[in-house]
């Protein structure tokens, strides 16, 4: 079942066309990945599902609602959220704080029950906070529980990253290149994470990443960009021999570096 | 020094503690400068005089009234600034308050640059101990509550706030509006407690001093603001005997801090029962003071 549609999506910067007239869908319960060069319009695309960026032209479909002309935070209250190329965790707060701030959406007592303490307040309080500490035994990180986010590790931070964005109970998750700068070895515990995050969560995945073995290792359907459109689209096997995404990305040896 | 002018100052510091509480929420937990609140205050002040002197309201009853017209009046103000950026919000305030101060001097029925005098002395060191006292438990069970994370997560990321679903616009505006609401109390027991009321007291310079001391007291910090807001407050006044150098060694004092602990004196710390015992040597299962949003 579709779950995310784009229709003829176009986002220019005034002269230049970052995302030119792009199509595709996503799946319920698919793992997708986006990719392409550098500055081929990755970013951007998740900016514009997100509604940070404002759309320029085309549609954009979430469970065949348009959510392209709504706010952030609505599109985030609907389901779909996402981490960021470059991490933004609320660093000076802890990790359990930044994962409990992501969890108000399960609660809806308003400023006098807090203030006024209320049973309301006290009881949805307390199931926030059970659930926060639910998700980072799930993620690994009880241990960090107290540290504070700037402090951790950077693989540990785009873990943190994850675990609040789970706090949403999100139906659509957008990765921004969650194992940029990190070693295989933590790359191939992520591939893990990312499955058994679908899994356990119910939660539909779409991954922007330069590492090829992650993408054609975890992805059902891969969609290539190169300047703002879409080169193709299909399965790891299909893509791993179009020649056009050869040409354009893989490269002669099949594999890129980065 | 009689015990008539230790209460006296002792009541202007609660009465800046608590502009300096609403302030912190605003710029310390929500990451906003505002450089307008005298305006509020004087907006608070101003109302809450009419209602209890030319309205004949109750003394509690015209204050709260007058901290919500303040906070009213910080709605319609936010709603045409806070979609700007920081900064530029920061620099419409400061326009905001002098523009209040103005229209104050020239609006004849409060008695223009002149002043409204003649205002009975209702407040005493118990009134401004209840103000504080319900100021200080309203922002901390708000501090620690969804609405409080939210605030603070606008001021940490706003970015990632708004992807986890957080309508950051909303709670700038409530969180102007709470410390306009301060302000506008703080106001008004300024009026009756000096029975007279003049534009020139809000002037930027005050709304200056209740920023440096929310910073003073350090960023995200309830203590913190409190403790602040008392120190600047009486240190000037023990510094009397030195007239005019008084504000020097006071300015001095304030760089001072600012150089050997420019994270303020709280440093986003809470001061909490378990962290004095902690200090004191008094075993606990979690000695460490909270960080801001755990009190
Ligand atoms: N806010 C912006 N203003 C102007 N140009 C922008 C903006 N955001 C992106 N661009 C441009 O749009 C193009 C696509 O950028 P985008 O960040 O989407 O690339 P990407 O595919 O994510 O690349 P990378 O792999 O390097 O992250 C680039 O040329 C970029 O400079
Ligand atoms: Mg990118």
């Amino acid at each position: 079942m579709e779950l995310l549609r784009l229709e003829n999506l176009t986002k220019t910067f005034g002269g230049l066309t970052a995302v030119k007239d792009v199509n595709f869908t996503v799946n319920e319960g698919s793992i997708s990945g986006l990719i392409g060069p550098n500055g081929a319009g990755k970013t951007t695309i998740f900016n514009l599902i997100t509604g940070i960026y404002k759309v320029t032209r085309g549609a954009i479909y979430f469970q065949n609602v348009p959510i392209h002309d709504k706010e952030p935070h609505v599109i985030a209250g609907m389901g779909i959220t996402r981490t960021f190329q470059n991490i933004r965790l609320f660093k000076n707060l802890t990790v359990y704080q930044n994962v409990l701030t992501a969890c108000h959406h399960n609660a809806d007592y308003g400023i006098f029950d807090a203030a006024l303490r209320l049973k309301k307040f006290r009881r949805q309080e307390r199931e926030l906070k059970e659930f926060a500490g639910r998700l980072l035994e799930l993620m690994e990180l009880s241990g960090w529980k107290d540290k504070v986010a700037n402090s951790l590790p950077y693989g540990l931070q785009r873990r943190l990253e994850i675990a609040r964005a789970l706090a949403l109970k999100p139906k659509l998750l957008l990765l921004d290149e969650p194992a940029a700068g990190m070693n295989p070895d933590e790359t191939r515990q992520l591939m893990n994470l990312i499955r058994r995050i679908r899994d356990e969560f119910g939660c539909t995945i779409l991954v922007i990443e330069h590492h090829m073995d992650l993408i054609m290792g975890i992805c059902d359907n891969i969609i290539v960009l190169n300047f703002g459109k879409k080169l193709a689209e299909g399965p790891p096997e299909k893509i791993q021999q179009d020649p056009l995404v050869i040409e354009a990305y893989l490269g002669e040896g099949g594999m890129p570096g980065a | 020094m009689n015990w008539f002018y230790i209460e006296g100052v002792l009541i202007l510091a609660g009465i800046n503690i608590i502009a300096v509480l609403g302030l912190s929420l605003l710029t310390g937990f929500t990451g906003l400068f505002s450089f307008g609140h005298a305006g509020f205050m004087a907006i608070g002040a101003y109302s809450a005089v009419y209602f209890g002197e030319r309205m004949g309201l109750p003394f509690a009853v015209s204050v709260v009234a007058g901290g919500l017209v303040a906070g009213l009046v910080s709605l319609f103000i936010g709603r045409l600034t806070l979609k700007l950026k920081g900064d530029y919000f920061c620099i419409a305030t400061l326009g905001f308050g002098e523009a209040i101060r103005l229209v104050l001097d020239n609006v004849q029925v409060f008695g223009g640059a002149r002043g409204w005098p003649g205002i009975p002395l209702k407040v005493d060191l118990v009134t401004v101990t209840i103000f504080n006292i319900v100021g200080i438990l309203f922002l901390m069970f708000l501090i620690n509550s969804r609405h409080g994370r939210s605030m603070i997560a606008v001021r940490e990321e706003e970015l990632a706030a708004k992807v986890i679903g957080i309508d950051t616009y909303r709670y700038k505006v409530i969180s102007l509006f709470i410390s306009a609401v301060y302000a506008g109390i703080a106001g008004g027991l300024l009026g009756y407690y000096l029975t007279f009321l003049q534009p020139k007291l809000f002037g930027l310079q005050k709304s200056t001093e209740y920023t440096i001391m929310v910073i003073f007291g350090g960023i995200g910090s309830i203590s913190g603001s409190v403790l602040a807001a008392f120190i600047l407050t009486v240190l000037p006044e023990m510094l009397r005997s030195f007239a005019v150098w008084r504000f020097v060694i006071y300015g001095a004092a304030v760089i001072f801090i600012m150089i050997a602990r420019p994270q303020g004196l709280m440093g986003g710390k809470e001061i909490t029962l378990k962290g004095i015992a902690g200090i004191l040597g008094i075993p606990g299962r979690n000695r460490k003071t909270a960080r801001s949003g755990e009190v």
